[in-house]
């Protein structure tokens, strides 16, 4: 008899309790791939925000007789531009331009999407049905169509790319984070929460953000490396950022004249904007699945 | 004859990130044209038998040991064409959710006449008029029209009579049912029940249903083998199980059937949750919640008692019941 | 202990005689919408002229098949879906008018089947059971959640801080039983409630039931579509089939004789639980037909072995049995007026 007396709940031991970001962070830290990604998109940062105490050459100093110097060159780490200005130096400073409007854009479109994409998920009807109506018409063009047709129209420019760039990328945060939401919307925690007389915005924020956010996140950091290749599209066409400015696209447009002279060298910012996204896009993977609590 | 089924000391373990003992030392025999209920809770093991019957489970996270013969035909040891043709021919499977097992893009018609096509090897005409007979002998009405019918198009009952159509097809031996009308209304369950009572005469084939309602293998089998915790802990004919059921969990089964309890009385329940099977059972599974536990419970595997030719409890009160 | 008091607290309002749910010719429609204009091309008629009340302190279980609309019924009466017509009176006050529906929402709560989707996967199971009481601004919410989960069953200094996927189905129906009593509410509507549970933790979660009811003074409407235990835990039962009521009545008065065709089938196609008596023939034939477009007349017709003319033109009305008036039934067999062939005799032995 004493052994059924342990309890109905007995076989289930005391535990620590443990945030649910916690977790994730634990998750993400026994991930290899994602922590060389981490790594390696931490220093590409860190160098970018720093580049003025390093000690590296002037970015904006030129030299008529020390053009297009090949790798290796003594004084010249990763040599020297179409101008003869030290590539190290213009691509760690290009770094910061590059990444700048590389990541602004989708966290703001981050912001307003999901801001879009919940209220419309949750409130659906009328609502759901002008806010998604709209999102469509922006899905109809093609995404660089877009950004080139807005960046056009605004004119050359740092924060008209920005603008232009967000613009591109609310109305795929948008989507993700309605279908998302009406996922979440019909499930029975939420009738739960609405039967105990909460507000519709008590509902949203404690219980549909938290839900919601994880997916919308993991997509909208999927999307930071379109939009670098993006803005550096914008910057190589010549509607984004302007020269003089070390920008990662832009410097592939001017050096590309010297890949028959100098294939490395010209291909140096590419490789930059290649070793950016490809981390990215690990990273959110990595991500994606430390935030599965499941298993 | 050879017997139709004949599973021995069957232990199966997932590995992977957490490892679970689903099944430890199963053995289980089974007559040419019998009816078996497997009845037991979530995560007793009853569906993971069936799946290891099949060879549906993932090889790479899966150690069995023991042995499983179907028909004389050692199951462990097919792969490839060989696993195929035994898969149903000799043995198929019946599922749970028939919206799901079924393929929504093809017609019924299609989809039977496809597996005779492939076990039979006859031609489209042939099997088109094999899957016409099949759907008439599970009692779809119109089934000329039906035929050529797309699974959404059918209501719940009728995708599962099409599901066992599509599994008796290619004339099995053993039909393994897995809980094929939990999902249905009880209207529409009874339905199903009978129709593959009948068909199983009709057939003469050996059927092992599995299922966690004590009232729905009485009305499908002849005997009934109850597990838990990866175990079969008792075993009989229905009626001796229904009737004097010997170990505590079959009783506290039958208790929580309601079936003859007066409104309002407490229940006897059993207390506590199925153990989590992380290690490998070296007592009594069942003790941790058994009412009769004592010291000897809890000192080693329980001893499997013979009551009666082909019935076997695992409990040592029914060994001293047995010898008093 | 604090729980016990604000329960003692909630106001009864209309007096002990005064039913604490009426409802009263509820309907509701979904529209189905089809084409690129999203118009509405059919309704499913889920709740169709629902009529039933519940007395204070007692157990109205209501079964049915699927699409019968128990369901709906019950997301019509704890607010959670609009109605189309009809009453819901609660303890007197009709709701809309003199009874808001923010008060309607604390006095009732649901407890759902699917024991998972209804947590929160992201808050501990303190906070999924606090949220109520924080919402509607009662004191110490907290304390009130940790003795509800002692209440319940599960120890508070083991299980508060946990999420729901670390617990089992029961613990988690423990969870959510303690979450709707969080609100101290006097009606709890269970929607399927123990269906998804295996038998042993079921019996486990019917005798917690069975504790709370007493020792709250609650009442309760147990939807289920298993019969056995409905009838252990109801004191009254009603029968739906599409979208209507067909049946209601005491256990025992039900359990003896089911006055309507379809409660019959019903009854007998639960299994037998005697070897050597089973069921030999379905007592049905058929799925239920879609509630999108329902038979006409009685909407049971199409499958009733007693259906004649009157049944396919007239639909029957909500009436008494002779010498039960708490036992009604719709059926034209029941009806001395109806016209059908053995109207008033009931149904043939």
């Amino acid at each position: 008899m004493a052994l059924a007396e342990s309890g109905p709940l007995a076989g289930a031991g005391a535990q620590k309790p443990q945030g649910y970001w916690a977790g994730v962070g634990a998750r993400l830290l026994r991930d290899p791939v994602a922590m060389i990604c981490a790594a390696v998109l931490l220093a590409l940062i860190l160098s970018a925000v720093f580049a003025p105490w390093l000690g590296l050459a002037d970015p904006y100093k030129g030299s008529m007789i020390a053009r297009l110097k090949p790798l290796g060159t003594d004084g010249y780490p990763l040599g020297t531009d179409e101008q003869g200005r030290d590539m190290l130096a213009r691509l760690i400073y290009g770094g910061r331009l590059t990444l700048f409007i590389g990541l602004m854009p989708v966290v703001l479109a981050f912001f307003i999407g999901s801001a879009l994409g919940i209220v419309a998920g949750y409130v659906g009807g009328m609502v759901n049905t002008v806010i998604m109506r709209v999102v469509d018409v922006f899905f109809a063009f093609p995404s660089v169509l877009l950004a080139i047709a807005i960046s056009g129209a605004l004119g050359a420019g740092i924060v008209n790319s920005l603008v232009s760039l967000t613009i591109v990328f609310i109305p795929p945060i948008t989507r993700v984070a309605e279908a998302v939401t009406s996922g979440v919307r019909g499930l029975d925690y939420i009738d739960a929460a609405r039967a105990t007389g909460a507000s519709a915005w008590t509902v949203i924020r404690v219980h549909v953000i938290g839900n919601v956010l994880s997916p919308i996140f993991v997509y909208a950091t999927s999307l930071t490396s379109v939009c670098m290749i993006l803005a550096a599209g914008l910057s190589f066409l010549g509607i984004g950022v302007r020269p003089p400015e070390p920008e990662w696209g832009l410097m592939l447009n001017t050096l590309r004249s010297a890949i028959y002279v100098n294939p490395w060298l010209a291909a140096l910012p590419g490789v930059m904007i290649f070793l950016t996204s490809l981390c990215l896009n690990l990273l959110s993977d990595g991500l994606r699945s430390a935030m599965n609590v499941r298993d | 004859m050879t017997r139709l089924l004949d599973i021995r000391n069957l232990t199966l373990r997932f590995t992977g990130k957490r490892t679970v003992h689903a099944l430890n030392n199963v053995s289980l025999a089974m007559e040419q044209g019998e009816t078996l209920a497997l009845l037991g809770e979530s995560g007793s093991g009853k569906s993971v038998t069936l799946k290891a019957l099949l060879g549906l489970l993932p090889p790479k996270r899966t150690q069995i040991e023991g042995q499983m013969t179907v028909n004389g035909i050692d199951v462990l040891s097919l792969s490839g064409r060989a696993l195929q043709k035994y898969r149903g021919g000799e043995v198929s499977m019946v599922f749970q959710e028939p919206a799901l097992a079924l393929d929504p893009v093809y017609t019924i018609g299609h989809q039977i006449a496809e597996s005779v096509m492939r076990h039979k090897g006859v031609s489209r005409a042939e099997a088109m008029s094999t899957a016409l007979d099949m759907l008439d002998r599970v009692r779809i009405p119109s089934a000329n029209r039906r035929l050529h019918n797309y699974p959404h198009e059918l209501s719940g009952g009728m995708r599962q009579r099409v599901m066992i159509a599509l599994a008796l097809a290619c004339r099995p031996r053993l039909l393994l049912a897995d809980e094929p009308t939990t999902a249905l209304d009880a209207t529409v369950q009874i339905q199903i029940l009978l129709l593959l009572r009948e068909l199983q005469k009709e057939f003469g084939m050996g059927v092992i249903f599995v299922t966690h309602d004590i009232g729905v293998a009485v009305e499908i089998s002849e005997r009934v083998a109850v597990m838990y915790a990866g175990q079969i802990v008792e075993e009989g004919t229905t009626r001796e199980i229904i009737k004097e059921a010997r170990h505590p969990y079959t009783q506290g089964l039958l208790a929580a059937n309601l079936h003859d309890v007066a409104r309002g009385a407490r229940l006897n329940a059993i207390p506590g949750a199925p153990p989590s099977l992380e290690v490998k059972p070296d007592a009594c599974s069942f003790a941790p919640r058994c009412p009769l536990a004592h010291a000897d419970c809890l000192k080693g595997l329980p001893p499997m008692v013979h009551p009666a030719p082909r019935r076997r409890v695992a409990c040592v009160c029914a060994e001293r019941m047995a010898a008093e | 202990m604090s729980v016990t008091e604000s329960f003692a607290q909630t106001p009864d309002k209309g007096g002990p005689a005064q039913p604490l749910v009426i409802v009263r010719d509820l309907q509701k429609h979904f529209p189905i919408r089809g084409g690129i204009l999203g118009r509405t091309t059919a309704h499913v008629q889920a709740v169709d002229g629902v009529s039933f009340s519940v007395r204070k302190g007692e157990t109205l279980g209501i079964v049915g098949e699927s699409g019968c609309g128990k369901s709906t019924t019950a997301r019509l009466l704890i607010g959670l879906i609009e109605k189309d017509k009809g009453e819901i009176i609660f303890d007197g006050q009709a709701l809309g008018e003199s009874l808001s529906l923010r008060d309607l929402r604390r006095d009732v709560q649901m407890v759902f089947q699917d024991s998972y989707a209804s947590l929160n996967p992201r808050l501990t199971i303190l906070d999924s059971v606090a949220f109520g009481a924080r919402v509607q601004g009662l004191d110490e919410p907290e304390d009130r959640a940790r003795s509800l989960m002692a209440r319940v069953g599960l120890d508070p200094d083991r299980f508060a801080h946990r999420y729901p996927h670390e617990l089992s189905g029961g613990q988690r129906q423990r969870v959510n039983i303690a979450r709707a009593l969080a609100m101290s509410p006097r009606l709890v509507v269970l929607d399927e409630a123990v269906s998804a549970l295996d038998k042993s933790v079921e019996a486990q979660v019917l005798n917690l039931l069975t504790d709370l009811r007493r020792e709250y003074g609650l009442t309760y409407i147990f939807i289920s579509h298993d019969l056995n235990v409905v009838r252990y835990i109801s004191d009254r039962i009603l029968v739906m089939y599409l979208g209507e009521v067909v049946e209601v009545a005491p256990v025992d008065s039900i359990w003896q004789q089911q006055a309507h065709p379809y409660t019959r089938s019903l009854f007998s196609a639960m299994p037998s639980m005697d070897p050597d008596n089973r069921t030999k023939v379905p007592p049905l034939a058929g799925d239920p037909p879609n509630p999108i477009n329902p038979p006409s007349g009685c909407r049971f017709h199409t499958r009733c072995r007693y259906a004649e003319a009157v049944c396919k033109s007239a639909a029957p009305r909500l009436g008494a049995l002779p010498g039960a008036p708490d036992h009604l039934t719709a059926c034209h067999l029941h009806d001395a007026a109806s016209g059908h062939s053995r109207a008033g005799m009931g149904i043939p032995a």
